[in-house]
């Protein structure tokens, strides 16, 4: 797929889909630092919007809610996610294949059918809502996640550096530790990142099993866009971009760093 | 013998026992807050309904019955062609763009950050970004009064076509990952074959590539279709109360209606598509591997 040149027509096509998907983002933070309430003229350069974000007490609460969820199922999810990424690619039982499919089960069920469901379960189980029940929540949507990613990293990687370090007189416990688990890193940690940014990203979800005293981020900025009042809805949607995007160039450096010592070793 | 090497010793002599030891935590979450749940709402779904909110015990089928009312069954209708709608458009703009970064030599690895940068970017705030150029005082609007174009702002919000871009700008870096991994992995030599034989490059895009890329067509097309037919935020933000999808339907039966049994109903007439496109695509991929061999 490569040496001839693409056509004219081709060319300026594509452009204008990426345009599409571009432009309305980057206007979205142009407007976060328009010195004007209501008008879509430009007023002029001011961080005042980002100054209110700061005065404002939910919003606060809102990341502090969202950060505990996040990193909660993020870590819960992560752990149960790769022990049965592991059992699936490395051995053999009888009901894989349901395994397999029950995994995919939670991937594609829609949002809302997950929220209310679970909802229906905490209501009769009696279950506080609150973030509690808010992590439960999101570690039952990542764990199929994780498993998926680690699942898919298991396949492509070779067993033989265990066995050598088996041959060598590690137990299973050690080579899972020294040998199995810094190769797997990469895997384990883009599967971790993908579950931070659903969890923290997630409405739908969330705002069925939060209750009425419980507000993570995205509820709180779906409440301002729903209000519609000022460029601070702006602000906070570029706060939220911006934060996203660090999270991705570490997860895209994460997952390139090998930390297996062995493979720096110079070869003699 | 130390505690170590007993514990290591019972796994090693019991290797069904140790799959699933791995497995048991996760599926045993999963169990209680995926497969119980979703249970439980079928069984709501076939309950009358308690005006307080949840269920009284009992027996009905009225709660599918209604979706037999045109009022529902055009909601549902709806909601299916705004799918279908909404994936035929990605296809069509994914697949240049696809094909356009599969050709693009050093730019390559830019232009795939760019399609990655929306996936990961909150879905909350991608809608709130349409409905800032969209709204009546939005740029749009704005910009074509200003070009003198129109003379007073046309509404945007709350029409099929609001909701439409959205799902649209929301699902189309999912069509165009998996139309990429199928067109890169293409074999150069196939189409310097197909040179060789004669064919223009025209016939060789329908004749080669095209059917080679047919996975990631089957695929992309999926995973827009699902979550199209199961969206809520898009026609939440977007379509206002005049754009009622199955998504909005639900949360209304949950919230403000308080009508637990036919939001659970509601649920599953989704679930019901979901799996419907699933078994599709199951079947198409089947016979399309098939054929390749």
């Amino acid at each position: 797929m490569k040496n001839q040149r693409l056509p004219y027509w081709l060319t300026l096509g594509v452009a204008i889909v990426f345009l599409f998907m571009h432009a309305p983002l980057l206007v979205l933070v142009l407007f976060s630092f328009n010195d004007s309430k209501f008008s879509m003229e430009w007023k002029g350069f001011t961080t005042k919007w980002y100054e209110r974000l700061a005065e404002r007490q939910d919003i606060l609460d809102g990341l502090y809610s969202s950060l505990t969820v996040a990193l909660g199922s993020t870590a819960i999810a992560t752990v149960l996610g790769t022990l049965m990424a592991l059992a699936l690619a490395r051995h053999q039982f009888r009901g894989r294949r349901a395994m397999e499919a029950l995994l995919y089960v939670p991937i594609v069920t829609p949002e809302i059918v997950v929220g209310i469901s679970l909802l229906i379960l905490f209501m009769a189980a009696h279950v506080p809502l609150g973030l509690g029940s808010i992590t439960v929540a999101h570690v039952a949507f990542n764990i199929s996640f994780v498993a998926v990613v680690v699942h898919a990293r298991l396949q492509g990687m070779e067993r033989n550096l265990e066995e050598a370090a088996m041959i060598l007189g590690a137990d299973e416990i050690t080579a899972f530790f020294r040998v199995t688990v810094p190769q797997l890193w990469p895997g384990i940690l883009s599967g971790a990142m993908l579950a931070f940014t659903m969890s923290f990203d997630d409405y739908v979800i969330t705002s069925f099993v939060a209750g009425t005293d419980a507000a993570t981020l995205p509820m709180v900025v779906y409440a301002m866009v729903k209000k519609n009042i000022e460029p601070s809805v702006n602000a906070i949607s570029t706060v939220v971009l911006i934060a996203t995007t660090i999270l991705i160039f570490a997860a895209d450096r994460a997952g390139r760093e090998k930390p297996l010592t062995a493979e720096k070793a110079p070869v003699e | 013998m130390t505690a170590r090497r007993r514990f290591l010793r019972f796994f090693h002599e019991r290797p069904q026992f140790k799959a699933w030891a791995l497995l048991a935590p996760g599926l045993i979450w999963l169990v209680l807050f995926f497969l119980i749940p979703l249970t439980m709402m079928f069984g709501y779904s076939f309950m009358p309904r308690n005006v307080y909110g949840g269920v009284d015990f009992g027996f009905t089928l009225e709660n599918y019955g209604r979706f037999f009312d045109p009022l529902y069954l055009k909601i549902v209708v709806k909601t299916t062609l705004y799918a279908i709608g909404c994936t035929a458009i990605c296809l069509l703009l994914g697949f240049p763009v696809a094909y356009a970064i599969a050709r693009g030599g050093r730019f390559r690895n830019f232009l795939i950050f760019l399609i990655m940068l929306p996936f990961w970017t909150s879905f909350l705030v991608r809608m709130y970004a349409m409905m800032f150029l969209m709204r009546d005082s939005g740029l749009i609007n704005k910009t074509l009064m200003d070009a003198g174009v129109i003379g007073t702002g046309f509404e945007m919000l709350s029409t099929p076509f609001a909701v439409l871009t959205g799902l649209v700008f929301g699902f189309l870096p999912f069509m165009v990952l998996p139309i990429y991994a199928s067109l890169e992995k293409l074999d150069h030599a196939l189409l310097e074959a197909a040179s060789v034989l004669g064919a223009r490059p025209a016939k060789r895009f329908f004749r080669v590539t095209l059917p080679l890329s047919l996975p990631g067509v089957i695929a992309g097309s999926l995973l827009v279709f699902i979550p199209a037919l199961g969206s809520f935020l898009t026609s939440d933000v977007l379509g206002g109360a005049k754009e009622i999808l199955v998504g909005n339907l639900v949360q209304n039966q949950f919230t403000s209606a308080r009508d637990w049994p036919f939001g659970s109903a509601a649920s599953f007439v989704m679930m019901t598509l979901v799996l419907g496109a699933v078994t599709l695509y199951l079947r198409v991929r089947d016979a399309d591997e098939a054929m390749g061999k």
